[in-house]
């Protein structure tokens, strides 16, 4: 191995970044900041994917390329996460999650 | 200790300091600063992992992308200096124990599993590899996520154009 740092080193540390964006989710209220919490989890899981293809499985290219899509689907979904909210902030003048409630009940 | 090592506790800390700052601090654009921290140093621990070519996708699509649109929006739709208010104490307490709990649980049964680490020689990742995969079918190829991928890039910038468009009103 290329590296003197074992497996588990880099799976705690990626489930670690990983609930710091799960306590994020569920504590924001602004949704520019929940866009930043998911943006961490997909990260999250991106370091393990490649950390698993790197120690098991080296001589394929798996968690490489899924990694590559998870990327892929991310920066879509920025795209049209930050328009969507900027199209709320037109019609509510805010993007605080309490106070957009019209479709709510 | 060796460099490698040193280098990996560097990053592992920045990732895991910043990360929780991202998600605490309370000024929005210190929020996005530390967002760009965590995501240089992921892409740093790619380079570690010898994966050069995502970790260049990560630099430039990540850091010079993705928080450049949020630092972008966060300018169109808040004050620079304003500060929130801090959540409420039992959201912050709920939070806390579901991503202690969850992490707690997650950690657990990933140190009583035994991992094997493969002795296989690894495949060295070049460029030409990477686009001969992605356009070939078969074992060891993927034209088909490739194209789904192309179509929802397609569909997010069109939805992305259409949804915040300017509605005329007469």
């Amino acid at each position: 191995m290329n590296t003197g740092i074992p497996l588990e080193y880099f799976l705690v540390m990626a489930t670690l970044m990983f609930f710091a964006g799960v306590y994020g989710f569920i504590t924001r209220k602004n949704l520019i900041t929940i866009l930043m919490s998911v943006e961490l989890m997909l990260n999250a899981v991106n370091i393990m994917l490649l950390a698993f293809n790197r120690y098991l499985y080296p001589n394929q290219l798996e968690g490489h390329f899924f990694a590559l899509f998870v990327i892929a689907v991310a920066a879509s979904e920025a795209a049209v996460a930050i328009a969507i909210i900027i199209n709320i902030y037109r019609s509510f003048h805010s993007i605080d999650v309490e106070k957009t409630d019209e479709m709510k009940y | 200790m060796t460099g490698n090592q040193i280098m990996f506790i560097v990053f592992s800390a920045m990732i895991v300091i910043f990360s929780i700052l991202t998600v605490t601090s309370r000024r929005i654009l210190r929020a996005a600063t530390f967002l760009l921290f965590v995501l240089i140093s992921t892409s740093g621990l790619y380079f570690m992992l010898n994966f050069q070519f995502l970790a260049a996708v990560q630099l430039t699509l990540y850091a010079g992308g993705i928080v450049v649109l949020i630092i972008f929006s966060i300018l169109l739709t808040s004050h620079i200096d304003e500060k929130f208010e801090s959540a409420a104490l039992l959201k912050k307490v709920y939070g806390a124990i579901a991503s202690i709990l969850g992490a707690v649980l997650v950690i657990n049964t990933l140190i009583n599993y035994t991992f094997v680490p493969s002795t296989e020689a690894a495949k060295d990742i070049n460029m030409n590899l990477i686009g001969n995969s992605l356009i070939s079918w078969g074992e060891q190829g993927y034209a088909l996520p490739f194209e789904l991928i192309s179509i929802l890039l397609l569909a997010a910038m069109i939805a992305a154009i259409v949804v915040a468009k300017k509605i005329k009103t007469n």
